[in-house]
């Protein structure tokens, strides 16, 4: 591309509109794409959410349920309420994306994009139950 | 034929391992510690989270699994000031900054989870 | 059929205004008509002063895009009847400067496509003599879908990022790519990931996806960058980390 000549240059009959800031707001389309990429900002958060938990257990018991009385402020279930919303949203836009994104051959044909989005929705069913089980009794 | 190994495709390997992470722990965990038992669920017992997360198998994973999970929203959050505020121009500025936070956010993990007894 | 239909398009003559307005006609809504046929009764019998750009009339040639109310389509496989009662608003694809009326100007998408190689590219031409490249069918459907661009550049009307930005390579320039990459008669793979591993290349798409939702030949442009995103980046992987691997 860094040979690349420069076609006819500004030409002043030429109507360019400037594309407004607004957008994504257009077309429901594009709000769709920008949602789906606003989820990125909750995970962040969840991060945070989830750093402070493990600071919260490293200090005692004490600093443990101060950490779950502040999860449980109104304000604070209304954002990770708000979070989860959208960290599922981010799933279930990921998994149906994934058979378009990755083509697998298995013994020489293609593998269904239906069969990929489910074993994508399994694994979830799978590790969800997996996390929830080690945290509320059994492994220790 | 030597070519120039440029950052972004590991970026975006990073980001996508990321999704793959986000799309599966989050909701789960979300679900439990954000609205479960602030809402009444009863919670684990202090000694039970202590002994869940100081194993050194969960150590590892919560701090592989944060990285990841930052470079994912570090990612997203970069192109999507591209897009969406058009700041393209700044690009510079905008690595430095989303970067700049996964690097805080890596360290941080990883002095808590070096921490846990 | 007695109905009729208002179309309102787009005008812009640089001669005259600075930016387009909006004129409305009243044409016949037979049932098997399509925005083309409202375009070219239009030019015959209302007003021969409009300008676009047609060919074939059945989806094959890919000059007639246009926007018609406000998504990226192809005039002459839109049905007037489907925007009955109508209006139909008719105005030139997004993303590329408007020359008059609904004509656009399409150098840039041009020069990208001639940029990616859109041709085999062998290490060593083979000579006459030892005949032709043999190819399976299982081989002719690894590209085969994307072999099916028209160039009609919906897609590029359709990407947000390519709006945002025209350096942008741009959805069919990629797929084409890796048309060719996916060619077992090629070896021109290298060669093109120097240039699309620049970041217009592939790593400027954010995956939005409605490249695929609007082409006309379900080339599916999306699936082949993404498809391109992980082999560059195992490349790179690759390339990082086994630096004296045959090169």
């Amino acid at each position: 591309m860094s040979e690349r000549p420069t076609y006819t240059p500004f030409h002043p009959g030429w109507y360019r509109p400037r594309i407004s800031t607004w957008w994504w707001l257009r077309r429901r389309s594009s709000l769709v794409f920008i949602l789906r990429e606003v989820s990125s900002i909750f995970v962040a958060w969840f991060v945070v959410f989830f750093l402070l938990l493990v600071a919260a257990v490293g200090r005692g018991e004490a600093a443990y349920q101060e950490f779950m009385g502040w999860a449980a402020t109104p304000g604070i279930v209304l954002v990770n309420l708000v979070s989860l919303l959208f960290v599922v949203f981010h799933a279930v836009t990921w998994f149906n994306l994934a058979p378009q994104a990755m083509v697998v051959h298995m013994r020489g044909k293609r593998v269904p994009g239906k069969l990929i989005a489910a074993s994508n929705y399994g694994l979830w069913v799978v590790t969800s139950l997996l996390v929830a089980w080690i945290v509320l009794a059994g492994w220790t | 034929m030597a070519k120039r190994v440029t950052l972004e495709p590991l970026l975006w390997l990073l980001f996508s391992a990321g999704g793959v992470v986000a799309a599966l722990v989050i909701p789960v965990l979300l679900a439990l510690f954000g609205l479960a038992f602030p809402l009444g669920l009863s919670p684990p017992s202090h000694e039970h989270m202590l002994a869940v997360l100081g194993h050194p198998l969960s150590r590892v994973t919560i701090f592989v699994s944060c990285t990841l999970l930052l470079f994912h929203a570090a990612h997203r959050v970069r192109f999507t000031l591209y897009d969406a505020l058009q700041i393209k121009h700044m690009q510079e500025l905008v690595v430095l900054l989303v970067y700049g936070a996964v690097l805080v956010g890596t360290a941080a993990a990883a002095y808590l989870v070096l921490q846990l007894p | 059929m007695d109905d009729r239909i208002t179309m309102r398009l787009a005008r812009y003559r640089p001669e005259e205004e600075d930016e387009p307005t909006f004129e409305e006609y009243e044409v016949p809504c037979h049932k098997e008509w399509v925005v083309l046929d409202g375009l070219n009764y239009i030019k015959d019998q209302l007003d021969g002063t409009l300008s676009y750009r047609w060919s074939c009339r059945m989806g094959i040639c890919g000059s007639c895009g246009m926007t018609v109310n406000g998504e990226p389509k192809l005039t002459c496989a839109t049905f007037l009847t489907d925007y009955a009662p109508g209006p139909v608003h008719v105005e030139p694809m997004q993303n590329f400067p408007v020359v008059r009326d609904l004509i656009v100007e399409m150098t840039d998408f041009m020069e990208k496509l001639t940029a990616i190689k859109p041709w085999i590219v062998r290490d060593e031409e083979r000579p006459l003599a030892e005949g032709e490249y043999r190819q399976t069918p299982d081989e002719l459907n690894e590209y085969k879908q994307y072999s099916m661009c028209i160039n009609c550049m919906l897609c590029y009307a359709a990407c947000p990022v390519y709006g945002l930005d025209p350096d942008f390579i741009g959805p069919a320039a990629i797929a084409t790519a890796q048309r060719y990459n996916l060619d077992s008669r090629d070896e021109g793979s290298d060669e093109r990931l120097d240039l699309l591993s620049l970041h217009e290349g592939i790593w400027a798409c954010t995956f939005v996806g409605e490249c695929t939702k609007v082409c006309p030949k379900k080339v599916d442009p999306a699936g082949a960058i993404q498809r391109y995103k992980l082999d560059a980046a195992l490349t790179s992987l690759k390339d990082l980390l086994l630096p004296w691997g045959a090169r």
